[in-house]
């Protein structure tokens, strides 16, 4: 029972992962660019969801109606003030200016908050669970995953039915081509960052419920999200919420075995996976 | 062949020749730095060689390979801890151990390449990452070696490397000092060779190097492969001047490579003289910012995102460009000869 237990525990942190994985694998999608700050963004997201919780006393799920629109806003100025003028055939400074991004953030986090590590608080939720087949399954973490799958589900709308996803595609297949169409290519960029960055606005609150944080961790949760990804495989956004999965239920199974295998087998599933399917399990594109 | 003697291609140039001259000078000043630099002085110095050395291989492999590697500390601690076990579990010299641990880093990096090779550009420093993390965590649940909390270098090993502690920092200075020699001077004949050459090439335009013949694939996994086992060599001396390791200290992003890849960024990335100046800045800065602890990191991270963005080729590259200086003479340049009139009437 307590392997089926901490299977389904693994299955659940996925939908966790899998959030962290498509914000990574949305602007990878479309501008080719893989940010090393994405995990310390979400953590940036988790303080700012506690500093507004605690300052207004509101619950973290209500947070997220103001955290969303300002991790969005951070995004696109981001995008259009820094990341746009990295953007080349050359990968070296988009990686190096985003893993200073990365510096500053953890920085920044460790001088304001301390290496202190916090939590939000989920109440009741927090504790709530329901048995189901004879497995008592935290209504918290079940509330997480459902948020993944819609979160991907809106994701996977807004690529192929919106307009704004068909001017993502547009600059993705073929920039300059995009922008004899008329599309404004530092635009849609912004809006791709602005909408990786609302979901890592989810992510982080949901991050911040579920376990304590502190500055230190955002890139243990960008190694998770970019396993998720290339597991997965890239460019498939339902294959994220797969690759998640199986990262959660390996790290679970790892922890079962020895306490201090937990991160390690989700590392080592990821490895082998790379050895035997480099492209990841459902891929779409190519890297 | 009239036209060929018309003309003449060159490699070194004054400010070259001079350079080499400068350099051999600093280089006997330095190895006599016993004579005039105190107990403190040798101990920074050695510090600076070190980061001296693992910038230099950092940027041979992100610079000319064009392999960003985020995940270097993985051969820096795994040099530590190979000096650790193979002086403590295999009787060895502790400088026999470290060179031992360099060829042990170099296999080691061959599945590591293998696997992640598969991983293109941006994918690829994180795989890096991962694999760094491997071997953090791997070398946690190693309970001889202390586990989590990590153990000391008992006193019996680091008497071996000489009874007095005076001849013991002398030691340890002057091994650091060797090693980014060496360092530098691999680094130079690797980029002065056919395959140095090659390397520019795959740099400056991979589809068509690839087309000239280049085999792309086996250019920089030969140079992930020298700079891992450089690298861990690094680690192994690091760790030696440490006495103490631990896994978060020896498998530490910050200190083995986001500092790393400042002092590359600002010194000025794909040429040997940059790291140099980057290693000078970064500890010129360290001394006068170090008290404010993580606003200095702030800074720093600023610092190297306004480089990489208004002046990509870092300090050096401004020097370079306003006076045309190379210290390392790597290009080609070619000079007009004076028309001879004797030869051939």
């Amino acid at each position: 029972m307590d392997w089926i237990n901490s299977i389904v525990q693994g299955v659940l942190l996925g939908g966790l992962y899998a959030m962290i994985a498509a914000g990574l694998s949305l602007i990878f999608g479309v501008m080719r660019l893989v940010n090393i700050a994405h995990g310390d963004l979400i953590i940036l997201a988790a303080y700012l969801g506690l500093t507004v919780a605690t300052a207004l006393g509101l619950y973290p799920l209500v947070a997220l109606l103001i955290i969303v629109p300002v991790m969005a806003a951070i995004g696109y100025v981001l995008q259009r003030v820094v990341l746009n003028n990295t953007l080349s055939d050359d990968i070296l400074p988009p990686l190096l200016v985003t893993f200073g991004l990365s510096v500053i953030i953890q920085n920044a986090l460790l001088e304001i908050y301390s290496a202190d590590p916090q939590k939000m608080d989920a109440g009741a939720l927090g504790t709530a669970s329901a048995n189901i087949g004879g497995i008592s399954v935290g209504l918290l973490p079940l509330l997480m995953f459902a948020t993944a799958v819609v979160v991907i589900a809106g994701l996977q709308f807004v690529f192929y039915r919106t307009a704004l996803g068909r001017a993502f595609r547009a600059v993705s297949d073929n920039q300059d081509v995009a922008q004899l169409m008329g599309l404004n290519k530092r635009h849609v960029y912004g809006l791709a960052m602005a909408l990786s960055l609302a979901v890592v606005a989810i992510a982080g609150i949901f991050l911040g419920m579920r376990t304590s944080f502190d500055p230190s961790i955002g890139g243990g949760r960008l190694i998770f999200g970019f396993e998720a990804v290339i597991i997965g495989g890239l460019g498939n956004l339902w294959g994220t919420l797969i690759g998640g999965v199986i990262l959660g239920v390996a790290q679970n199974i790892g922890a079962q075995i020895n306490p201090g295998w937990q991160v390690l087998a989700g590392h080592v599933v990821f490895l082998v996976i790379l050895a035997f399917r480099p492209r990841g399990l459902f891929p779409r594109m190519t890297g | 062949m009239k036209s060929s003697q018309t003309h003449t291609v060159l490699r070194s140039s004054q400010a070259s020749r001079r350079a080499a001259l400068v350099g051999i000078v600093i280089l006997i000043v330095l190895a006599a730095a016993p004579l005039w630099a105190g107990r403190a002085d040798m101990r920074l110095m050695s510090e600076i060689f070190l980061y001296l050395a693992l910038a230099s291989l950092w940027n041979l492999l992100a610079g000319y390979a064009g392999l960003v590697s985020v995940g270097q500390q993985a051969f820096v601690g795994f040099g530590g801890y190979l000096l650790f076990a193979l002086t403590i579990f295999g009787g060895l010299h502790p400088l026999l151990a470290i060179g031992v641990a360099s060829l042990f880093g170099a296999a080691m990096s061959v599945p590591v390449a293998a696997l992640i090779f598969r991983l293109r550009g941006a994918y690829f420093a994180i795989g890096t990452w991962v694999v760094a993390e491997v071997f953090r965590l791997t070398f946690a649940q190693i309970s001889a070696l202390g586990g989590g909390s990590g153990s000391s270098l008992p006193v019996k090993i680091v008497k071996s490397v000489a009874s007095s502690r005076t001849m013991r920092e002398w030691t340890s200075y002057w091994l650091a000092l060797g090693l980014v020699v060496l360092v530098l001077v691999v680094v130079y004949l690797f980029l002065r060779s056919r395959k140095g050459l090659a390397l520019t090439a795959i740099r400056d335009n991979e589809l068509a190097a690839g087309s000239l013949g280049i085999d792309i694939w086996r250019t920089q996994f030969l140079v992930y492969v020298v700079t891992a086992g450089l690298t861990t060599m690094t680690g192994g001396l690091i760790f030696l001047q440490k006495l103490r390791i631990s896994p978060d200290a020896a498998f530490s992003v910050n200190d083995w490579t986001a500092f790393v890849i400042f002092i590359v960024v600002i010194g000025g990335i794909g040429t040997i003289e940059g790291p140099i100046i980057g290693t000078l800045v970064y500890f010129a800065l360290r001394e006068f910012l170090a008290d404010l602890g993580t606003i200095y990191l702030i800074v720093l991270g600023i610092v190297a995102i306004l480089i990489m963005l208004k002046a990509p080729k870092g300090l050096w590259g401004l020097i370079r460009e306003r006076w045309g200086l190379e210290l390392f003479p790597l290009s080609h340049r070619v000079e007009t000869n004076t028309p001879r009139k004797d030869q051939n009437g």
